[in-house]
């Protein structure tokens, strides 16, 4: 199973085959252009696509690349698309594989992560939890509130992105977000390879003094696959999909959003700050792991960021004696 | 008042201007050598990213904006206090309210450079204007300051305007022909006709009341950046008011301070008495009483009600942050309440010590509002890094602080050197009808 989530993700022109997000691959006006002389030889699979003057033209499948959209487009938003995220905490064991697969995915270093997961525990008698926290991709977002420049904005399509060539690196939608979702690029950074088009929808490399986030993977979505997060989760624990077409995936199960939301009480987290977020929790009932089970097998380095954990500090003390 | 006239006023204050004596040229040398060493900072943080600051993801403000909102404070000095007992006419206000007007403009405009050493993308700061979104309260912020600069710029030119022609017509100044040359341009070929006069005295009104209602929209303006977030500690409905009550009693503290160093290194004491100390301090005393009040309010509600993220954020206030916050909120109240609240305590020395302890007070209290709110977030931080969980600032943003105190001191000495530091033609005047005196 492993292997094949492997695959999916070097592979990134393979399609999503359920279908449900291959849409948006198609409709992307401007996003997919013809290949002139690949090396590729025609698959006989002819894909519509539309040319920038409006016409519709089949091009064969293996002819086409993906290009990032540019920075104008990208604040459009897919049409048609209102993307929602479902973390299924009953199912999380912490095994962070989704942090590695974003942190590959949007080229961070190893202390860089759009993706955290917290032990949480609400309070002393309850049982502790992992949480994995992206961005929450708020309807009424804070940090596009607050921010002078227009950097950070709101798309159609419900994702929340940051344009890192205008933001001047205020940190305003830092403190302005309830979620501490957001990351600053303290030290320079990679420089972009020669020619190659900076897209927020990408979002690498980044841009020194400038903020970052999760950006629920509009690229990927575009090419109709997954998030990293999603994608790479042996348990299954993150579902991706579109809220107005009710329905979420993990790759392996699709449900209609509503009754997964119904049927488990999916909740929002902290959501009477009036944030509106688009990222569900199922709340962790029914467990399929002990807590302990993920953290046990950390790197040391890693159990130590949650050293300060009422859990962990029981945990030690028990050791101890 | 035979002894008053602006003729003897100006010979009495003509070495000022002329010559610096030596342990002058010492003091500017050494506030040289600090600017220099805060430039050299800000070079390092440029080159080096802000890798070299104390700030990280979770505090990503730290003195940087802690020093912004001080100057910005103490930049109310001259705007509320002197524009205050102009409208007054509070006659023992002459021979201090220049320097009141002094330290608005220079702390209005090193206050926001500190803003700037905060920004990521220097480069980008045009963007502001560019792109400006009027939604963001940095916008509102970027507006007020700017106006601010302006109106405190013209109501301290019209308050120098007269001294300006006097200097201009005062023959046996003994200065290089080019500063002779900026006094008579900047005099404006005022020659104190009762029409100019009427013009000037309308207009330092007009303005007078201008300073004062654009100081309190400006520092509400810097609260609001902090309560229109929904951070705990900061997304509080009183901070508006609470911010512009702290930046005016910072500012008495400064004025008071400056009244000191002035008086004593420039041979003021026939002008500057015990009483003008005592009556900057009843406005201290008086601030401190309002400041104390809203400190107070504002902890209790958040104690009382203690709300998960709130009492997160009072222990960390009264574990980690003990000193600072028994310092600024417990002895920055108290002592001014005490020292000039009793009669036999109101000497000048006790007063100047009280004034520096308020500072010091202001500024821990500025640091309290921003730090440890970003210390405590909503979702826990769970991160190993010890700069991820506490902010400690680094030598550059020491370097930076300093720099900036130093940039303070060197403008306000300069400026010293250029105008006389009392008003010359007012305190020169006959008293105002209708002085209202704070005694």
């Amino acid at each position: 199973m492993s292997e094949e989530h492997n695959k999916e993700k070097n592979s990134r022109r393979k399609f999503l085959k359920l279908g449900i997000l291959a849409g948006a691959g198609t409709v992307a006006t401007g996003a997919i252009i013809a290949a002139n002389g690949g090396t590729s030889s025609e698959s006989g699979e002819k894909i519509k696509v539309l040319t920038t003057s409006g016409e519709v033209m089949e091009v064969d499948k293996n002819f086409l690349i993906q290009a990032p959209v540019g920075r104008k487009e990208s604040h459009e938003g897919i049409p048609g698309r209102k993307f929602v995220m479902v973390i299924d905490l009953a199912k999380c064991k912490n095994a962070r594989k989704c942090v590695e697969a974003c942190q590959r995915g949007h080229e961070l270093e190893k202390d860089q992560e759009y993706l955290k997961v917290y032990l949480m525990q609400d309070s002393e008698k309850t049982a502790p939890y992992w949480f994995p926290k992206p961005c929450y991709h708020c309807d009424n977002p804070q940090c596009v509130s607050v921010c002078p420049v227009g950097a950070t904005y709101k798309r159609s399509d419900g994702i929340v992105l940051i344009d890192n060539e205008r933001c001047i690196g205020c940190k305003f939608c830092m403190t302005g977000c309830p979620y501490s979702t957001r990351i600053f690029s303290w030290k320079a950074e990679k420089e972009p390879e020669e020619g190659s088009v900076y897209s927020p929808e990408k979002g690498v490399p980044r841009v020194e003094g400038t903020v970052s986030k999760c950006d629920f993977c509009p690229d990927m979505a575009r090419e109709g696959k997954l998030p990293y997060c999603a994608t790479a989760c042996p348990m299954g624990v993150i579902y991706f999909g579109d809220i107005d077409e009710d329905v979420v995936t993990n790759g392996v199960d699709t449900f209609k959003f509503s009754e997964l939301i119904r049927d488990r009480s999916g909740y929002q987290y902290l959501e009477n700050l009036g944030t509106r977020p688009n990222v569900y929790y199922l709340p962790p009932v029914d467990r399929q792991f002990p807590v302990e089970r993920g953290y046990e097998g950390l790197e040391d380095d890693i159990k130590a960021n949650y050293s300060e954990t009422p859990f962990v500090k029981k945990l030690n003390h028990r050791e101890d004696k | 008042m035979a002894s008053n006239t602006s003729d003897n006023l100006l010979k009495e204050f003509a070495p000022q201007l002329e010559k610096t004596g030596l342990l002058g040229k010492i003091w500017i040398i050494v506030l040289a050598f600090l600017i220099l060493l805060g430039i050299f900072a800000l070079y390092w943080q440029i080159s080096r990213g802000h890798i070299v600051t104390g700030m990280r993801d979770n505090v990503v403000w730290g003195m940087y904006i802690v020093n912004f909102i001080f100057f910005m404070g103490i930049s109310y000095a001259g705007a509320l206090i002197s524009g205050t007992l102009h409208l007054f006419h509070a006659e023992w206000r002459k021979p201090v309210i220049r320097m009141a007007e002094f330290i608005t403009i220079i702390s209005l405009l090193i206050g926001p450079l500190y803003i700037m050493l905060c920004i990521g993308r220097l480069d980008r700061l045009p963007n502001l204007v560019l792109f400006g979104r009027i939604q963001s309260p940095i916008t509102w912020d970027v507006i007020a300051i700017s106006t601010d600069i302006i109106g405190c710029f013209i109501f301290l030119y019209l308050t120098i305007l007269k001294d300006l022609s006097k200097l201009r017509d005062y023959s046996e100044l003994k200065l290089p022909a080019w500063r002779k040359k900026v006094y008579n341009v900047m005099a404006l070929g005022y020659t104190g006709t009762p029409e100019q006069q009427l013009m000037l005295k309308r207009a330092t009104d007009i303005m007078a009341g201008m300073v004062i209602a654009i100081a309190i929209i400006v520092y509400s303006v810097l609260a609001w950046i902090f309560s229109v977030t929904l951070q705990p500690g900061w997304h509080s409905t009183i901070f508006g008011p609470y911010f512009v009550i702290a930046a005016v009693y910072s500012g008495s503290g400064v004025l008071i301070v400056a009244m000191y160093i002035f008086r004593k290194v420039y041979h003021l004491e026939k002008h500057i008495t015990q009483k003008h100390f005592v009556n900057v301090g009843v406005i201290m005393l008086v601030l401190a009483a309002f400041f104390g009040y809203f400190t107070f309010s504002e902890y209790l509600t958040k104690w009382y009600g203690s709300e998960k993220n709130d009492e997160i954020l009072i222990k960390i206030l009264f574990k980690d942050y003990y000193f600072f916050f028994i310092f600024s909120n417990y002895v920055g109240v108290l002592l001014p309440l005490i020292v000039v609240g009793f009669k036999k305590l109101r000497t000048i020395n006790n007063i100047t010590i009280t004034a520096v302890v308020v500072i010091v007070a202001l500024w821990m209290n500025r640091y309290l509002i921003v730090v440890p709110t970003l210390e405590s977030p909503y979702l826990p931080i769970q991160d190993a890094r010890e700069a991820w969980r506490h902010y400690s600032p680094t030598w550059v943003e020491w370097a930076l602080t300093i720099g900036g105190i130093a940039s303070f001191c060197l403008f306000f000495t300069l400026a010293s050197k250029f105008i006389p530091i009392v008003q010359v033609s007012e305190v020169a005047e006959p008293v105002e009808p209708g002085d209202i005196s704070l005694r």
